[in-house]
């Protein structure tokens, strides 16, 4: 079980997991919640070059569709193709199984705290 | 008549609350989107049942020695043809002959029928309505706010009202037959019974006195324990009407909309002996060359969606459609779409392509509806 205090945040919904010079990226449970039961997701290519803000990837909903947003600049050093597969991870375990790409980065942009998003999403 | 612009309530909300729901503005009500998951309550329908709260929907009754008359001139149908607790599928038109709401008609009487329009269109629907009655004798009551409808869709939903405590219908449901209604009581209270819905399923709608509305949906409940029952939000409902090929208003259906290139000009009776507004455009139709509605299905995952183009080939710079609705089919596995395109691009089994979100992606026109129950 992640411990969602330690992730950073940003204000597209997205949870970011820092371990040395790899960004670790999901959509928090409130994005997930909102999108409804997500069954489709596309991601980007290992290897492709991202910049922050940037839309790299799409989960789509029976209902809607969310944009992935790169959270850092750097490489997509993986994929999660179980979540390809199983798009309802997502939903069941979007700070965990539901992850969604690996980054690497050379310099980190401002990201939310635990606290900070909380306040965001008033949850 | 212009309502204020304020947050509505369900009768239902605090079960809904209590239930774990989701909610979201429609017509201005607060209504569950999805209690869990929108695909399991889709599901549930499809293979059990699902329990709908549709009490944002307007029920207008009709009244008086004209009822019948009035209503072939105030809707495009011949509801003077209908018996007694029989159900009929109708518009209100504008003179243009756009529509101004799709409703279901109940007769409710020799001289009493109970209309029901889409939230989105109560206000526009009772002033038609209103109107239209003037010189009918014939009394429109808006009874919206004093009645409630709960929704029981899916195949088990004739042993779930049969289990249901407190539920006494006046003649056997069993032998109800899909559009037709009857009379029937829950305690004390009467209660309308139809076999109709908006799911392409089997399904009852009950349509109670707002007082009662809790006990009969914790009633439900109850009953539907032992079948599968589970409540379910907007999000399913749409997917389910979607794949049952079901027009919404405001997607597939507008004031701008002629009822033939929805589809729907089985609905207009130019047969009908008396004039009704409409009528005149009616007959005249729509332009040639007006955009008519189709299904479309595409292969993988990613579906169009409301307001997506539609395009001839793969490289065409102008759209010659789009789409109006549009979601990956839970039932059947791939995207299925309702769109407004060319006649020229219109006929079954056309290749086109549809624009998702910088990708064309080649779709095929097919026949409404995508999805059938077996008989």
């Amino acid at each position: 079980m992640t411990d969602q205090t330690t992730l950073k945040y940003t204000a597209e919904h997205e949870w970011v997991l820092l371990e040395g010079d790899t960004a670790t990226v999901g959509i928090t449970a409130y994005a997930a919640e909102k999108l409804g039961d997500v069954v489709f997701v596309e991601l980007p290519a290992v290897g492709t070059g991202v910049i922050a803000g940037s839309i790299v990837g799409e989960i789509e909903s029976t209902k809607s569709v969310g944009e992935l947003f790169a959270p850092v600049t750097g490489t997509v050093t993986a994929t999660n193709d179980g979540v390809v597969d199983s798009p309802e991870l997502v939903n069941s375990d979007p700070f965990g199984e539901g992850w969604l790409i690996k980054v690497t980065f050379l310099e980190l942009p401002p990201l939310l705290t635990h606290a900070e998003y909380s306040a965001l999403t008033g949850e | 008549m212009t309502p204020e612009l304020t947050e509505r309530y369900s009768p239902l909300h605090q079960a809904h609350v209590d239930a774990g729901a989701s909610f979201t503005d429609f017509a201005g009500w607060q209504m569950p989107v999805r209690y869990s998951s929108d695909l399991a309550e889709h599901h549930a329908v499809r293979t059990a049942a699902g329990l709908f709260d549709l009490s944002h929907m307007a029920e207008i009754r009709v009244s008086g020695a004209d009822a019948a008359a009035y209503l072939d001139y105030a809707l495009a149908g011949k509801l003077s043809a209908i018996a007694l607790f029989q159900a009929k599928y109708s518009l209100i038109l504008n003179a243009a002959g756009g529509i101004v709401d799709d409703v279901v008609v109940y007769r409710t009487g020799e001289t009493e029928f109970l209309v029901i329009a889409n939230a989105g269109n109560h206000y526009p629907a009772l002033e038609a309505l209103t109107k239209r009655a003037a010189r009918f004798d014939v009394t429109v009551t808006d009874e919206s706010d004093d009645t409630a409808l709960i929704a029981v869709q899916g195949p088990n939903s004739l042993a779930i009202l049969q289990a249901t405590v407190g539920l006494t219908a006046t003649d056997d449901l069993a032998a109800l037959r899909y559009y037709r209604a009857m009379t029937g009581t829950f305690g004390e209270v009467p209660v309308l019974i139809a076999r109709t819905g908006y799911t392409g399923e089997d399904g009852f709608e009950l349509y109670v006195p707002v007082a009662e509305a809790l006990a009969l949906w914790n009633a439900l409940t109850v009953a539907g324990a032992g079948h599968g029952l589970v409540p379910a939000g907007l999000a399913s409902r749409d997917t389910l009407r979607l794949e049952a090929g079901m027009p919404l208003y405001g997607h597939e259906l507008s004031v701008a909309t002629y009822p033939a290139q929805a589809g729907l000009g089985r609905v207009v009776n130019l047969a009908k002996e008396t004039d009704f507004i409409g009528r005149a455009a009616s007959e005249e139709g729509p332009q040639a060359g007006s955009a008519v509605l189709v299904g479309l299905v595409s292969a993988g995952k990613r579906a169009g969606r409301a307001s997506y183009d539609v395009y001839r080939t793969a490289d065409a710079h102008t759209p010659e459609g789009m789409i109006t609705s549009g979601a990956l089919s839970p039932t059947l596995g791939h995207p299925v779409m309702m769109a407004y395109v060319s006649p020229s691009i219109a006929r079954l089994g056309t290749e086109v392509f549809v624009d998702v979100r910088g990708t064309r992606i080649p779709a095929t026109v097919t026949a409404l509806p995508f999805y059938s129950r077996k008989p």
